[in-house]
Order: structure tokens, then C-alpha cells, then sequence
């Protein structure tokens, strides 16, 4: 039981030290991810989620097992909250026949449908709907499960963001968007592209309510998750979570990050790191000493580079694979 | 054996399926009271009730993303998009959402929806309610596409596309809707992928799609006068394709006509002809192989234009006619 510390009921202090792990097993996934793109040791693109650790990891702790998620091409963070396993991600990134989409996927379509994430998407805004219509199985079947949904801010822009929030509320659907706003879509700053301060006030657009949090202080991220969650639960229908954060590394693997100061960038990484933040505020409640600290970060590094000897020794997809699954 | 309507059995198609599968709903716009633009699924939500029959707002995208999204995770949605033309709008989730789900997951999870729609000319709707654009949708690896012609297609291919574990799409042609045939009360499942003879000949073949699959037998009717033996084609579904039939009907006579109402160019008959000069059958072929499909324009709004913007039956008696008495 935790008491000097405001978290959601289900949030031990065990858990809180597993949620720390797992942003360092997300950061070192992607800083991984991004060394090799760098020495082309991986083919095709990727979009990394470092600094944004806090969102996916908070939002999915007040997840149960039975609830489900859809992710975007910025999804490496979603997928290890939900549960994945970091080596058949990195198999897939690496192509292989272990990987989670047996190397057809790759880093834009990591999907684990039996652990409820549904996917990461290659297309803006692509997965919104999909959440949606989960939703709906959940309320037509009565299944009490509640659909997550992340996107980022250039998404809230698409037509399928508007015409699915809308659907999600009139049907007053189990299902919790969160809006990862990470101050750019690619290269677009989010002041440009959208005319409101916060993109969480369109809620009130569609009748639903609305939350600005700290994207990058995972305690503020599991406590608005929490109470969304908990009001689709018990069928009082969809919450917009505005979740403010920062990517500390460029859109894709190509980017020379002209659109952004470097000062800019280090404020965020300095001052706003939200493993930082999270280890400050563990620290500082007694959960954590920093001998443990550095213990847990040690161990997500070497779980990381398992992963990549797990995906190196993996063996290629058979040509044989090709045409399989087009149709069920 | 009774007589109803196209639009009547596919009506009985979805009613039946729904009533012994709690799993299968159908959501679409003006679908609920109104019945739907054409009136297909009218008194569905006085049985079912507006769970099951769910009334959207006008937001094809969302639609048929949560068709996608509720297929994934074990519904059997049937999406009404009130025009064909409204695809546009619902495209990502069918391109890029419900064909490619399971290829890009490795082969985990299934989308089985089925997205049926009207499509075609011939009631003045102009340009953006009269399309036939399944081609579109035929390029497109993970999808299966559908245009039943007759009352009794439309019926067992329904009941199969709703079983189908996959994304379906399914063409209903407007101006068939009304159309009469004889239809089997009880429920039946025609294969996806197997084409039909609607009419047995010996000179020449030809090969139509939905409304044109009557235009062709109109105009064999009328061959038939000048001592010319028709056989129609119906491949039914044109993914997956029954090329075999087609094969083996243009070996048997020789001479192939293709028709779709589709703009000829890029039409799903360029694709159908290539697969028979591609085939054994092209060394029995005795005249080069004829294509007919719509002109390449928008269907204009006034009644002539509109008719001769499309293959009519006079259209297709030349074309065969040019086939048969080619030396």
C-alpha cells in the first residue's frame, strides 16, 4: 500500500518499480533501434518514442489483461507496456521468422492480437476507428474490456479522428483516446497545424470530457488514465486524454530536425525526462534506493541486448511465407 | 419456387444469418427506420432492434473502421455504404486497414466483414452516385469482390461472404435491386470464387459482370435470330476469379466478348482477357479477344448521355458480331 504517494488502487509499489524498468527497457529498445539504423544494420524506417516513455507506460498500467489497445507507427513504447516481448520485437525489426509478424510486418505493424494490442499502424490516424469498433465488440458482447487508444497530434487533424470520436461518443462506447501530443507531426509544430491551445478541448466538441496531463510525469499519466478508463468500465462512454510530451529523436530515421531548436531539445531532455522524474519522485518516497535504481537500469540494458543476440540469431522467413495469410 | 426480388434476397441473406448468429450486425447510414437509401434493409430494425442495426452518423471512414476494429475482435460486421461512389471516403480502412491486417500481422488475427454497396448507372444520379469502381477494389491482395447478378446469386453469395473469415466486398447493382428470381427459402451458401453459365452456347463466349450479365442475354436472344449460339459467363466473383470456367467456355467456342459497365480502361476486363491470352485457350481463339466497358467519362446526368456512357445490348450484338464474322 502506498500512501505518501497519489496512484491508482492497483498500482503497488512493486508495480511502480516494474513501470520503471519498463521505461528503461522502452528507451533502451528504441536507442537500440536507432544505432542500428544509424549503421544500417536494419533496413526499411522507424519512429522511436524516446522522452515519451511515461505515456505508454502509465496509460497501460491501469490496464487489466482482457483490455485492449491500438498503436501508431510510433508504437515501440505501447507494445512493451502491453506486454510484449522485447525479442520477438527486435526479431521483427531484424526481419526474422521469430519476429511477431514473422518479418512481414517490421516496426510499423507490430501487433500481439492475443495480449489485446491490435496494433501499430502505418497510417495517421489509421487506428482510431479500429479502436473504435473494438469498443463496440465490447459493449455488443458485453465483455467489460476497454479499448486504449493512442495517436499522436498530427492525427487529431484526420478526418478518421473526428468522424470516430464522434461515433465512439454518440454509441457511448468503452474506449480511452489519448493523444500522445508530441509538439510535431513530423515536421509540422503542433502550433501551426492546430489553432487551440489544447487539443484535448475538441472533447467538448463531440460531449465527451477532456484532459490536459503531464505526458512526461507517469504518475499524472496513471491517475487521468485511470479515471477514464474506470467511467468506460462502468458505460459512461469515451474520454479524450491530451497526454503533452516531447520526441527526443527526429520523425523518422531521416531527420535533420531543421523545424526545432537545439535548445528546445535539451530543455526537454534535461529538465522534463520522465524516467528522471520518475526515479526523482521513487527516490524520494523510499521506494527506491539508488543502488536499486541503477541495478534496474543495468538490467533493461542487458534484457535489450539479449533481444538483438535473440534476433541476430534468428533465422530468416522462408521465401515459402510469402503468399501465406493474404486471406484467413 | 418462389419468385423475389434481388433487393428482397439480400435482405433474407442478412435476416437469416442474423438470426442464428448473435455475432453478425449490420451498421450503415439511414439504415434504421428509413431502411436504407434503396430500402434493403427495411423492417431489420424492428426485428433486430438498434443494436443490431445500427444506424451511423454520415461517416463512411469511422464506419468501416469500426467494422475493421469490431471484426478483429470477434464480431461479423456487414457495413452498408449507402453509394459505392462513398468508398472513397472509407478507402484507408479498407486498403490499408481490413486487406492487409492479417498479411502484416504474420498471419494473427482475422477481419470477417462484409461491406456491401450499390453501385452502377442508370437511375440519373450523375457523376458521384453511379460508379463502378470495383476494379478498385479487385487490385487490392486481401480483399474478395463480389457482384452478384441475379436474385439467387445475390442470396447465397451474401450468405457466403458473411461466413467468409475475411473482408468482403460486395457490389449489389441498383438497377437490379428489383429484378425478380427464383430464390430458395431456406438458407444456402454459393461458392466465392466459382463462376456461372447463365446461358450455354457454342459460337461464342461472352464474359459479363452484374447488370451487364442481362444486357448479354438479352443480346443472345437476339444472335440467337441470326443462327449466332451465345454463351454468357458470369464470373460472379471477380476476386477470387474463376478463370478455369472462362478458360474452358472460350476453348469450347473460340471467340470471347468481355463487358462490364466499369470505364473500359483499367476495367476489370483488361484484367480478364489478358488471363485467357495468357491461357491455353488463346491458341483456339479464332478472332482477337473484344472488350466492352463504359466510356472514359463521368456519367453525365441527362438520360441519353447516360445510357450511351455505358455498353448497352446493341453494343455487345456488334461486338459479337465482329468477333463471329471476323476472317
Amino acid at each position: 500500500m502506498i500512501t505518501n504517494l497519489s496512484v491508482p488502487p492497483m498500482i503497488t509499489e512493486a508495480k511502480l518499480v516494474e513501470l520503471f524498468h519498463q521505461m528503461w527497457l522502452i528507451r533502451f529498445f528504441d536507442e537500440k533501434v536507432d544505432e542500428f539504423f544509424a549503421k544500417g544494420m536494419i533496413h526499411g524506417t522507424t519512429h522511436l518514442c524516446v522522452g515519451q516513455e511515461a505515456s505508454a507506460a502509465g496509460a497501460c498500467a491501469v490496464l487489466e489483461e482482457r483490455d485492449k489497445i491500438t498503436s501508431t507507427h510510433r508504437g515501440h513504447g505501447h507494445c512493451i507496456a502491453k506486454g510484449a516481448d522485447v525479442n520477438r520485437m527486435m526479431a521483427e525489426l531484424f526481419g526474422r521468422e521469430t519476429g511477431y509478424c514473422r518479418g512481414k510486418g517490421g516496426s510499423m505493424h507490430i501487433a500481439d492480437v492475443e495480449k489485446g494490442n491490435l496494433g501499430a499502424n502505418g497510417i495517421v490516424g489509421g487506428g482510431i476507428p479500429i479502436a473504435v469498433g473494438s469498443a463496440l465488440t465490447s459493449k455488443m458482447k458485453n465483455l467489460g474490456y476497454v479499448t486504449l487508444c493512442f495517436f499522436g497530434d498530427g492525427a487529431s487533424n484526420e478526418g478518421s479522428f473526428h468522424e470516430a470520436i464522434n461515433l465512439a461518443a454518440v454509441w457511448n462506447l468503452p474506449v480511452v483516446f489519448i493523444c500522445e501530443n508530441n509538439q510535431y507531426g513530423m515536421s509540422g509544430p503542433v502550433k501551426e497545424m492546430v489553432k487551440i491551445a489544447n487539443i484535448a478541448d475538441r472533447a467538448a466538441a463531440y460531449g465527451i470530457p477532456g484532459h490536459v496531463v503531464d505526458g512526461n510525469d507517469i504518475f499524472a499519466m496513471m491517475n487521468v488514465t485511470y479515471e477514464a478508463v474506470q467511467r468506460a468500465r462502468n458505460g459512461e462512454g469515451p474520454t479524450l486524454i491530451e497526454a503533452k510530451t516531447y520526441r527526443w529523436k527526429g520523425h523518422s530515421k531521416s531527420d535533420a530536425k531543421k523545424y526545432r531548436t537545439r535548445e528546445e531539445e535539451m530543455e526537454w531532455r534535461n529538465n522534463r525526462d520522465p524516467i528522471a522524474r520518475m526515479k526523482q519522485v521513487l527516490l524520494a518516497a523510499g521506494i527506491l534506493s539508488e543502488e536499486e535504481a541503477a541495478r534496474i537500469e543495468a538490467k533493461a540494458r542487458q534484457e535489450i541486448e539479449e533481444a538483438v543476440l535473440f534476433a541476430e540469431s534468428s533465422p530468416m522467413p522462408s521465401l515459402a511465407i510469402l503468399e501465406e495469410d493474404v486471406y484467413a | 419456387m418462389r419468385e423475389i426480388t434481388y433487393l428482397e434476397a439480400v435482405r433474407e441473406a442478412m435476416c437469416q444469418e442474423m438470426r442464428v448468429n448473435p455475432d453478425v450486425f449490420i451498421m450503415g447510414e439511414d439504415i434504421g427506420v428509413y431502411g436504407g437509401a434503396f430500402g434493403v434493409t427495411r423492417g431489420m430494425i424492428e426485428e433486430f432492434g438498434p443494436e443490431r442495426v445500427r444506424n451511423t452518423p454520415i461517416s463512411e471512414a469511422a464506419i468501416a473502421g469500426a467494422a475493421v476494429g469490431a471484426a478483429m475482435t470477434g464480431m461479423r460486421p456487414i457495413v452498408e455504404i449507402q453509394f459505392s461512389d462513398f468508398i472513397t471516403i472509407a478507402t484507408d480502412q479498407i486498403v490499408n486497414q481490413a486487406a492487409k491486417t492479417r498479411y502484416m500481422f504474420g498471419g494473427k488475427g482475422k477481419v470477417p466483414m462484409v461491406l456491401r454497396t450499390p453501385s452502377g448507372s442508370g437511375t440519373g444520379a450523375a457523376a458521384q452516385h453511379s460508379q463502378s469502381l470495383e476494379a478498385w477494389m479487385a487490385h487490392i491482395p486481401g480483399l474478395k469482390v463480389i457482384q452478384p447478378s441475379t436474385a439467387y446469386d445475390a442470396k447465397g453469395l451474401l450468405k457466403a461472404a458473411i461466413d467468409d473469415d475475411n473482408p468482403v466486398i460486395f457490389y449489389e447493382h441498383k438497377l437490379l435491386y428489383r429484378t425478380k428470381g427464383h430464390v430458395p427459402e431456406e438458407p444456402y451458401s454459393l461458392p466465392i470464387g466459382k463462376a456461372d453459365i447463365k446461358r450455354q452456347g457454342t459460337d461464342v463466349t461472352i464474359v459479363a459482370t452484374a447488370i451487364m450479365v442481362h444486357k448479354a442475354l438479352q443480346a443472345a436472344v437476339e444472335l440467337e435470330k441470326e443462327g449466332i449460339s451465345v454463351e454468357v459467363v458470369d464470373p460472379r466473383t471477380l476476386v477470387p476469379l474463376d478463370i478455369e470456367t472462362i478458360v474452358a467456355s472460350v476453348k469450347k467456342t473460340g471467340r470471347v466478348v468481355v463487358v462490364h459497365e466499369a470505364v473500359k480502361r483499367g476495367g476489370f476486363g483488361g484484367e480478364i482477357a489478358s488471363l485467357i491470352a495468357e491461357s491455353e485457350a488463346f491458341d483456339y481463339l479464332d478472332a482477337p479477344i473484344r472488350r466492352l466497358g463504359g466510356k472514359a467519362v463521368p456519367i453525365p446526368y441527362n438520360p441519353i448521355l447516360e445510357k450511351a456512357a455505358i455498353p448497352q445490348e446493341q453494343d455487345i450484338i456488334d461486338a459479337v458480331k465482329e468477333t463471329v464474322f471476323r476472317r
